[in-house]
């Protein structure tokens, strides 16, 4: 069904005015049963299985399955998203089990410089705004026709 | 898009949306990479102006890079932009727009360098020649101070990409400043200017989270909402419809809000038919570049290496023969051995590890499975899970690969889209400029103060994700010149507010009045549900308009019966209902999803040669025509009249061989 909700895990962001799933979900397909407080996958073909509602879940109830029409069973893939790594956990099929460990992020979060204070100078030149703080100069073609 | 058999979604559309009208000096549509560029570049120019962002979704994860990448596919570093135009130019059958890829170049590494700034991590070469990750990359410094970046191929670097699209939001967002976006509001239509003739002034759209229409003035606008997924019958036939290879989200809105306003079109007929892992629709490139991975044929053959296959290039000369075999040449090859019945195309993962395997050691050999498998993991979880399922380890099993279902856009191997000004210099063509009141705007479309990136300019490919995020820097200045220069417009809009707010609204009202005819909403003689006209129109292309049902051949003929059936299917649209207003979201983007592909193939059919072997054959014209179609062909839909001009404009060529 690609994304599923475990029943037992999910407490439906304890009634918050954010469903963490419904907010981030790139394709608005987890909604929130709002009489059950559990969320719901509510268009499963329409999912690009991103995980991002797996990712962000602070309950950890949210688990992909593999799409039927050409999925077998019986694997699984989790990922764990911290701070500065992702962990994710493969299962095959037969059992096997493989655990990788990726960087995500150098920085801290909410740390992205946005250069709030740059101001640029000059409008119609073809720099843009940090190119122009490094002085750089426009290049044109090496050559042309 | 088989929506369950009531409407559900959980909420409720009602038939009289609350109303918010806006008024700003600057509109982004849009919230993916190009978006995130204009929306941190914008108040650097424009820091006095009132700016407002609307998002479909959570820029957090919104947009062709909402689960990650594992390469930057454009960062020019050592080479030049004059070299990056001749690939691309290669790459894309010889007819681009030069001056818009050149521009470009010149300017994507800075953006890479602020995304590193930011926390990408991007992978580092040691002085011994060793690949470090973006972690331990760190020592050897940053891109921007010097440090080697790991190349796959002339042009791509290696990242750690799982949470790239969320460290390039959060600096959007704290450039642009919360307070000023709008997160789960689709704009679905644009509105022309009451006074100005072919000047844009607004845009309409709704809330997919509450019953509220927004009508938006502006006095110039940024349209980037990516390309156009599931327009074509995908191989899966169940809920694998989802894992499209391009986001599944992505609609041709950026094409349909702009066309539907008069904006020029150009090069629609190209399209992308990416080849993949089978199925999963995992990446290919690190397969082919960093493990040096060969594909073969059925028989075992490493089929591009043959004399058949290197006669059949040689037929299209100089862009078959040239050293990087263009893309949809690599797809011909392909067909041409599947065709022949020698398929199925395997990707040999088992040589290509193996090989490697012999000069490291046994610590080596574990993170090059590592990275094998990372470049699943951080942009396409599901093959890494397909893999898992059908107990596939790379160095033990091989993989099948296939051409994908055909997708368009305008940033990765694919060239459609606006046409758009490109800058003002001298060594730009007069043909290729263009604005108002005697000033030139870069990336201003034909439509006064209408600005795309990314996927939505046309005639300029392999911007990849940095140079998507490059452009919307670039359309930021430029929508910050064209503010400036019109200091004394004010945008008047056509329709009222109660017209808006029906054409909005229409397929709910339409189901409101009419659901209770029958026991089963879905199934209702005065209306059809979006589920239905997708697949109508994924039926319709795949049959006629070179899909994978044909191997992606259609013929004039074809092409007269698909858009026949094309145009009912608009009249049709107009009768689309929605019961909730996710189901509302739907609607429209079918509707936009018709319009487009209707464009991409009212394109093929005047290109009367076969541009792109691979992506699609035209078998009434099945070569490429140099001596008659060595030139863009564009098209314009004319708001009043409601007819399309189709027309071949001069290509220009700028950088020499």
């Amino acid at each position: 069904m690609p994304s599923f909700v475990i029943q037992e895990k999910c407490d439906g962001c304890k009634g918050g005015d954010k469903t963490a799933c419904m907010y981030i979900c790139p394709n608005d397909l987890m909604v929130l049963d709002a009489d059950a407080m559990k969320a719901y996958n509510q268009e499963p073909d329409q999912c690009w299985e991103c995980f991002s509602c797996v990712k962000i879940c602070p309950s950890q109830a949210i688990e992909v399955r593999g799409y039927s029409d050409f999925v077998p069973l019986g694997s699984s893939v989790m990922p764990m998203l911290g701070t500065e790594d992702i962990m994710w956990t493969c299962k095959f099929r037969n059992g096997t089990v493989k655990r990788f460990k990726f960087p995500v992020r150098t920085t801290a979060e909410g740390s992205a410089n946005a250069y709030l204070d740059l101001v640029g100078k000059d409008l119609d030149s073809g720099l843009l705004s940090t190119e122009e703080v490094d002085g750089l100069v426009l290049q044109g073609p090496i050559a042309t026709v | 898009m088989a929506l369950p058999n009531k409407p559900k979604g959980e909420i409720k559309a009602i038939r009289d949306p609350q109303v918010e009208e806006r008024e700003v000096d600057i509109l982004i549509v849009g919230g993916g990479m190009a978006a995130c560029g204009t929306a941190f570049e914008v108040k650097k120019w424009a820091g006095d102006k009132k700016i407002l962002l609307c998002d479909k979704a959570a820029m957090e994860r919104s947009g062709a890079v909402a689960q990650g990448l594992s390469a930057i596919n454009t960062y020019i570093g050592d080479n030049t932009s004059d070299d990056y135009v001749r690939m691309v130019r290669n790459d894309l059958m010889g007819i681009v727009r030069e001056d818009l890829i050149f521009d470009l170049g010149r300017h994507v590494d800075d953006s890479v360098h602020l995304f590193e700034e930011w926390g990408l991590p991007v992978w580092k070469k040691t002085d011994d020649n060793k690949n470090l990750d973006g972690k331990k990359g760190q020592k050897m410094g940053s891109l921007k101070g010097g440090a080697k970046p790991v190349r796959t191929g002339k042009w791509q670097i290696m990242i750690n990409g799982e949470s790239y699209k969320r460290i390039v939001a959060e600096a959007a967002k704290l450039a642009l400043g919360e307070e000023n976006i709008l997160e789960r509001v689709f704009i679905v239509e644009l509105l022309l200017d009451a006074n100005v003739e072919n000047q844009i002034a607004g845009a309409v759209g709704f809330s997919t989270r509450e019953n509220k229409v927004y009508i938006i003035k502006a006095k110039t606008m940024m349209v980037a909402c990516g390309g156009a997924v599931n327009i074509y019958q995908p191989r899966s036939v169940g809920e694998g419809k989802g894992r499209a290879w391009y986001p599944v989200w992505n609609a041709g809105s950026t094409y349909t809000m702009c066309m539907k306003v008069g904006a020029e079109l150009s090069m629609m007929e190209n399209r992308f038919t990416p080849a993949r892992f089978k199925d999963g629709y995992g990446p290919v490139g690190a397969w082919f570049l960093l493990f040096k991975a060969k594909a073969l044929n059925g028989l075992g053959e490493v089929y591009v290496a043959s004399d058949a296959a290197k006669k059949e290039l040689e037929s299209y000369a100089p862009y078959g023969t040239a050293a990087i075999t263009p893309t949809c040449l690599r797809n011909h090859l392909m067909l041409f051995e599947m065709k022949a019945g020698r398929g199925p195309i395997i990707m040999d993962t088992v040589s290509a590890l193996a090989e490697l395997g012999k000069s490291m050691d046994k610590k080596e050999l574990k993170h090059l499975e590592s990275e094998a498998w990372e470049d699943f993991l951080d942009m396409t979880c599901g093959q890494a899970n397909l893999w898992c399922a059908t107990d596939t380890e790379p160095e033990k099993k091989n993989s099948e690969i296939m051409p994908t279902e055909p997708y368009l856009l305008g940033s990765h191997s694919g060239c459609c889209g606006l046409w758009v000004s490109g800058p003002n210099e001298d060594w730009v063509p007069a043909s290729y400029k263009w604005g108002d009141k005697g000033k030139i705007y870069n990336r201003m479309t034909t439509v006064k103060g209408l600005f795309t990136a990314g996927d939505g300019v046309g005639c300029s490919g392999h911007k990849f994700s940095s140079g998507s995020h490059a452009e919307g820097r670039i359309v930021a200045k430029s929508m910050a010149q064209y503010v400036r220069d019109h200091a004394d417009f004010t945008p008047t809009l056509a329709q009222s507010k109660d017209e808006l707010v029906d054409l909005i609204y229409k397929p709910v009202r339409l189901y409101l009045d009419n659901s209770a005819y029958t026991t089963d909403v879905d199934i209702n003689p005065n209306y059809v549900k979006p589920s239905g006209m997708a697949l109508r129109l994924m039926k319709a292309t795949n049959e006629y308009g070179a899909g994978t049902a044909t191997y992606y051949q259609t013929s004039s003929k074809n092409l007269e019966i698909v858009m026949e059936l094309l145009s009912v299917m608009r009249e049709d649209s107009e009768k689309m209902a929605a019961g909730d207003l996710h189901e509302l979201m739907r609607v429209w983007e079918i509707y936009h999803r018709i319009w487009t592909v209707e464009s991409h193939l009212r394109h093929i059919q005047f290109r009367k040669e076969t541009r792109y072997p691979g992506f699609y054959y035209q078998a009434n014209h099945p070569q490429q025509d140099d001596a008659n179609w060595f030139c863009f062909v564009n098209s314009k839909y004319d708001p009043k009249a409601a007819t399309w001009e189709v027309k071949k404009e001069e290509y220009v060529k700028i950088i020499p061989d």
